[in-house]
């Protein structure tokens, strides 16, 4: 029983962070039907911002060192602003182009943002020590929990919870969900189109400045591709819970956790290796039995 | 029908246009012509009504006097202004608004969302276009279905909602594309009132599609007649129903008994 507790509170924890990026993902698919594979990246350039640039192997932390609320404010700041400038530099040159275009100029934004990385910081993967008393494991019972397992929880309730009332509450939020719905008609009915897409940007690069922090917190290792495979697995999860749906992709997020965490936990030790296969296998029967995902939207499945 | 609501809003404005036209407006895709030189126009707080067999234009032509299709001859003058160039957003801003025959809601999005944001897009406050939206949907005797997710409503409540997103903050002019396509009698009763009551309410010209004769003779001031997008009868309800041309090259025989029953209603 306690080994089922302590299970279910690792895949909790993971499937938050997996929320995360997939909420970030679902949201530009929504409004755009843009496949963001940028998105790791953003993650990665997150957790970078907290380091001062030099190609040296001894990381220094420069906002790193500033307290917990600075460093959450001011890593935002620089991923929302590079979620924006991209963009501006990229998608807003090709909106009308179909979804597979889009895809392809994100993998390209993508390789530009691992390059520059690459450039300034170097090759060497570099150990970070950002707010490493998370660690500390609060003891409840025969329980064993990283005070990081809570944090990632809550902090993906709050921003969960805010982003259900922004877009429920306000009038934004309220053009955005019409815009996801049918871009054309929310623009002639008067939603400035560029304005509901900047919106989108900034809130998924909100929500990848905390996946960032999150999982440096827990991996405490820079590489040029930390955030990618959070990137695919969110994506996964984007698609089990039902393109277009945040909370599809949320819901999806916690299913893949769910899914990894417990075969890692009760698979037979020989298999344990292959755990990733029996969760994709999973993924593809899942698909198989519900093609538009766990939480198919309305408008999406009409188009279809 | 309850109090007359309320059009404008403090920060938007709205057209003051007297006349929307459509001057000699050709479209052709390729080869093939859908309209061909129809010239038509609508005044304040009249119904005009655009019949005719299917693939007939009336959609092209709505579409032209919308924004949503460029003429390749002729223009729309809205007030006496020449449009050329104009988006469909900037009709509608200048107080041109239409609804679609497929309705085009936002499912995911409750009734009373619907309207308002049409308000908030054109810059009104949440609080301001939500009162404005419920107002509406009142006089549309929708306002207990406000928070219904909008995928989950009746065809013919569905109309209504893309009436009251048309209506908000008062259109000059409002273009229905059918209405009432596949509404059972007493529902078209409903609506015709309600059509009926929307140029008084609104100070507002309304053009009617609608395949439903007894709708269109119970409602329009005028009607105007295409066949393969060329205009083959102008007139008054009572006109058009004795207009040979119309009942034959239209209608046909199956018409002629539909416009008796018409006739028989009044």
């Amino acid at each position: 029983m306690i080994n089922f507790a302590q299970t279910f509170i690792d895949a909790l924890s993971l499937g938050s962070l997996y929320a995360l990026a997939a909420l970030g993902i679902g949201l530009l698919f929504g409004i755009l039907r843009l496949i963001n594979f940028a998105y790791g990246d953003l993650i990665t350039l997150g957790a970078y911002a907290l380091i001062i640039p030099s190609t040296e192997a001894v990381a220094t932390l420069f906002i790193g060192g500033w307290p917990w609320f600075m460093v959450i404010i001011a890593v935002a700041v620089i991923v929302v602003a590079a979620a924006l400038l991209s963009d501006l530099l990229v998608f807003r040159h090709i909106r009308r182009a179909d979804p597979a275009t889009l895809m392809i100029a994100s993998f390209a934004v993508s390789f530009v943002i691992q390059n520059l990385i690459l450039m300034f910081y170097g090759s060497r993967p570099k150990s970070v020590d950002l707010w490493s008393n998370l660690n500390y494991q609060i003891a409840m019972g025969g329980l064993r929990i990283p005070l990081l397992q809570i944090v990632t929880i809550l902090a993906t309730l709050v921003l969960m919870g805010g982003l259900t009332l922004l877009l429920k509450r306000t009038a934004l939020g309220i053009q955005m969900r019409a815009a996801a719905e049918d871009f054309r008609m929310a623009r002639y009915l008067g939603v400035r189109g560029n304005l509901v897409i900047g919106l989108a940007f900034a809130i998924s690069g909100v929500l990848a400045a905390v996946a960032s922090l999150l999982l440096l917190s827990q991996t405490g290792t820079l590489s040029q591709t930390l955030g990618v495979p959070l990137m695919l697995f969110a994506f996964i999860a984007t698609v089990v819970g039902g393109m277009g749906s945040l909370i599809g992709a949320a819901t999806g997020g916690f299913a893949v956790a769910f899914a990894s965490v417990f075969l890692q936990a009760y698979l037979p030790d020989d298999l344990r290796p292959f755990r990733d296969s029996f969760v994709f296998g999973i993924v593809i029967l899942m698909l198989l039995l519900r093609p538009s995902g766990l939480v198919p939207t309305k408008a999406l499945v009409e188009r279809v | 029908m309850t109090r007359r609501p309320t059009m404008t809003a403090t920060g938007v404005e709205q057209s003051q246009a007297a006349s929307l036209a459509a001057q000699g407006v050709s479209v052709r895709f390729g080869g093939l012509t859908a309209i061909g030189d129809v010239t038509l126009g609508l005044e304040r707080e009249k119904i005009l009504g655009l019949i005719g067999p299917n693939g007939a234009g009336k959609t092209t032509l709505v579409n032209c006097l919308t924004g949503f299709q460029r003429p390749t001859e002729g223009s729309i003058l809205l007030g006496g202004q020449d449009t050329a160039g104009w988006s469909a957003e900037r009709f509608r801003h200048q107080g041109v608004a239409r609804t679609f025959q497929a309705g085009r809601l936002f499912k995911d999005l409750t009734v009373v969302e619907n309207v308002e944001v049409t308000g908030t897009g054109m810059g009104l406050g949440r609080r301001q276009a939500h009162h404005l939206a419920m107002e509406l949907l009142a006089w549309l005797g929708m306002a207990d279905k406000a928070d219904i997710v909008a995928g989950t409503l009746p065809y013919t409540d569905e109309r209504r909602v893309g009436i009251a997103r048309a209506l908000f903050l008062g259109p000059a002019f409002l273009l229905l594309d059918e209405p009432a396509a596949g509404m059972a009698d007493a529902e078209c009763d409903e609506l015709s009132q309600i059509v009926l009551d929307i140029p008084k309410t609104f100070t507002c010209g309304v053009l009617l599609i609608e395949h439903n004769m007894r709708m269109v003779m119970g409602t329009c001031d005028f009607i105007h007649v295409l066949d393969s997008g060329r205009t083959i009868a102008e007139g008054t309800p009572a006109e058009i129903q004795r207009n040979k041309k119309v009942l034959a090259a239209y209608l046909g025989g199956e018409g002629e008994k539909q416009l008796e029953m018409a006739e028989g209603h009044h």
